[in-house]
């Protein structure tokens, strides 16, 4: 039985920003459907970068509900993902297992790199957003001095000039490019192919998360950002709690530039990571998330907007305007959106 | 509260300009530079520089913290060049123009950034820097499809191929290139010394030390201790700290626009995206924090951090081999000095409570 009461007060808690995307989204499938623009291949991109991006934004979830705000260092969990993919590539393993013996790697190291990175944020409690931007900012300046310095020495990963150094991007094409992708993956008509393994591997990690969160940790996580001197009357350590949320966000960061550079087929090093943080604060926002309160359904609405937005915006917009208008739609939508969540009124962002 | 600081107090209230000497002469000992050029090098960039670090002052004293969204006053002051060299006023008229245009469009800026921060009480820091993403988004837009389609501009050497948008570079030789510098100089030997960007500096300088001490600057700084308090004793709160923004911000202007013309050509989409991290690194290196800074901060850091900036690339050559090691590695200082201050502040805030 449909509760008519409870859709209406879903309806009236849905974001204005959210809703102007979404007529915004529908207004671009009405153009695309009006020019050349095949709709079936829109849709079955949208598809490829919903699960591409998807864990990056499912890593902003634990720190949000532990009241610590979304996670702007999330290069650090990213640096770990990324050192579990060139360590893969060192000894050359080739094909997908690669991909999973890098998520074990990850997994471990970002253990380790979210342990301290939680202890900082503990010390630094009130402060947390801008430490972790800067934190997240020096991890990556600090590791292009390592990517140069660091004993790797597979020809494809050098620079094939001097011989010293990892390159700027690292195809992925020998290793587990698509190891995701490509698993169970089917074919609709010409156009649309679902990426079956990319899919599943995301659901399966949301599924995961939501599992974690009905787990005695899981609930001292939300207790304590929900309010914290309830939680500490309950027996929960908030310290623990919030150290907890930390490590998960880093790990599950990691997991995820690795099923991003999968999809993508390049590993990105030095600057990169840093253009990953703020398209998923981003998305999870759009998908009704504040800064103290976001749950599953925010982060796979979220993605899905968001990253279906770039997808039509790209290919129906260049018949409108000349040159690439997305990049700058991008900045302009991911920046505003963190905006508005950050200029909320005090009284529905706490 | 005034107590006699031990050596040790001193020490570790100054550990972030100490720790910077330190790495600083390190630097310069390892980079074999002729401390001649260095010591050139410095005084042009405390001529280039200062004017910009010092504009972060006033919204620390009102409790803002550091207000990353200077870089929206150095768009105004880019977008104020563009017309410039677009309406082809060369020389100090240009140069003029461009402060009168560039500040009016900070004033309204400012009022719009001060309007956004006062909405977000406690969080004004990130919420600056992400105004000044959103904000890039927006001149981005306005400069890359805009110009020359919706906005008309003539000179079209400065445009992409098809008419519509700013080119990455846009020259500003022989239209305000060096206006303010080549005004005065001084030669001593081996150093040019620009006089006139020099004396900008000192003005600004005067006029801060100034207006703290008039209605206005008690103002600032009674918000910037506690808004409450400020509030009972009856300072409109809001108002004074979108004032603080808004003169903040102007300051950025005619800070970028003495920047550009020392270094001649404008980056049209990068220029103003590093200002904002380099002021505010500088600022910290001379020894301020998120509560507290002043002009000689200011003035102090310029010269470490920028001596470091000179010597960075070569100390990384003559130490790895590599001048990009040299480069990251200034780059990463700067993140780290901001990161290790905001870290100082949040620890410090909670050790208070």
């Amino acid at each position: 039985m449909v509760n008519f009461g409870s859709l209406r007060e879903a309806i009236k808690r849905i974001d204005i920003p959210t809703l102007i995307i979404v007529f915004f989204l529908i207004g671009l499938f009405i153009l695309a459907a009006a020019t050349k623009v095949s709709v079936t291949t829109l849709l079955s991109d949208s598809i490829v970068r919903i699960g591409m991006n998807g864990v990056l934004v499912l890593a902003m979830l634990p720190t949000i509900r532990a009241g610590i705000g979304p996670n702007f260092g999330l290069p650090v969990g990213i640096i770990g993902g990324l050192l579990g993919g060139l360590i893969v590539m060192q000894y050359q393993v080739a094909g997908p297992i690669g991909f999973w013996i890098a998520v074990g790697i990850s997994i471990v190291i970002n253990f380790v790199l979210g342990w301290i990175y939680a202890w900082l944020l503990d010390k630094v409690r009130g402060q947390e957003m801008m430490v972790e931007t800067y934190v997240g900012y020096s991890i990556v300046a600090f590791m292009s001095i390592m990517w140069l310095v660091l004993p790797f020495t597979n020809p494809e990963m050098i620079w094939a000039i001097g011989g010293k150094g990892l390159r700027y991007t690292l195809t992925l094409q020998n290793y587990f490019d698509k190891a995701l992708n490509n698993f169970l993956r089917f074919q609709i008509g010409k156009n649309f192919s679902f990426p079956t393994g990319l899919v599943v591997f995301f659901a399966g990690s949301c599924y995961l998360v939501w599992l974690f969160f009905k787990t005695r940790p899981g609930l001292a996580i939300d207790l304590t950002g929900q309010n914290e001197l309830y939680a500490i009357s309950s027996g929960v350590n908030p310290k623990k709690a919030r150290r907890n949320a930390v490590i998960l966000s880093t790990v599950i960061a990691g997991v995820g530039i690795l099923v991003y550079a999968q999809s993508y087929g390049f590993l990105q090093l030095y600057q990169a990571p840093l253009f990953m943080t703020f398209p998923a604060v981003a998305s999870i926002l759009i998908g009704g998330a504040s800064i103290r309160r976001a749950t599953i359904t925010n982060v796979v609405l979220g993605t899905i907007l968001f990253q279906t937005l770039l997808t039509v915006s790209l290919p129906v917009l260049s018949q409108v305007t000349r040159g690439d208008i997305t990049e700058v739609l991008r900045l302009i939508v991911s920046n505003g959106m963190i905006l508005y969540a950050l200029t909320r009124t005090p009284k529905e962002a706490s | 509260m005034q107590k006699r600081m031990s050596l040790k107090d001193i020490l570790i209230a100054n550990a972030v300009p100490i720790t910077f000497f330190i790495l600083t002469f390190l630097a310069v000992l390892v980079a074999k530079i002729p401390i001649l050029f260095l010591l050139s090098e410095i005084v042009r960039r405390l001529s280039r520089n200062t004017f910009l670090v010092l504009a972060l002052i006033i919204p620390v004293v009102a409790g803002l913290g550091l207000n990353f969204a200077i870089v929206l006053g150095a768009m105004a002051a880019q977008a104020a060049l563009f017309f410039v060299v677009d309406w082809g006023i060369t020389g100090l008229s240009g140069i003029l123009l461009a402060i009168v245009i560039s500040s009016v469009i900070s004033i309204f800026l400012g009022w719009i950034a001060g309007k956004t921060l006062n909405r977000a009480k406690g969080r004004e820091m990130i919420t600056s820097m992400i105004l000044g993403f959103f904000a890039n988004g927006v001149y981005q837009l306005i400069f890359l499809f805009f110009v020359g389609s919706l906005i008309p501009f003539k000179k079209t050497d400065f445009l992409l191929p098809q008419g519509v948008g700013l080119r990455n570079t846009v020259d500003l030789f022989g239209i305000v290139d060096g206006a303010l510098n080549d005004l005065l100089t001084l030669n001593i030997g081996f150093i040019t010394i620009y006089i006139v960007p020099l004396i900008f500096v000192v003005g600004l300088c005067v006029f801060l030390t100034f207006l703290l001490k008039t209605k206005l600057g008690q103002d600032f700084k009674a918000v910037g201790q506690d808004m409450h308090i400020a509030r009972t004793a009856g300072i409109d709160v809001d108002k004074t700290r979108i004032i603080a923004v808004i003169l903040s911000t102007v300051f950025a202007s005619i800070g970028q626009v003495i920047y550009l013309q020392d270094i001649g050509t404008i980056n049209t989409y990068n220029s103003h995206e590093q200002i904002g991290l380099f002021s505010i690194a500088a600022l910290l290196v001379g020894g301020a924090s998120v509560k507290k800074a002043n002009i000689w901060n200011a003035i102090l850091g310029v010269i470490l951090f920028h001596a470091l900036f000179v010597v960075a690339p070569s100390a990384g050559n003559r130490l790895f081999g590599q001048p990009q090691i040299g480069e990251f590695f200034r780059e990463f200082i700067a993140y780290a000095v901001i990161a290790f201050a905001l870290a100082m502040h949040g620890w410090r805030s909670r050790k208070g409570k």
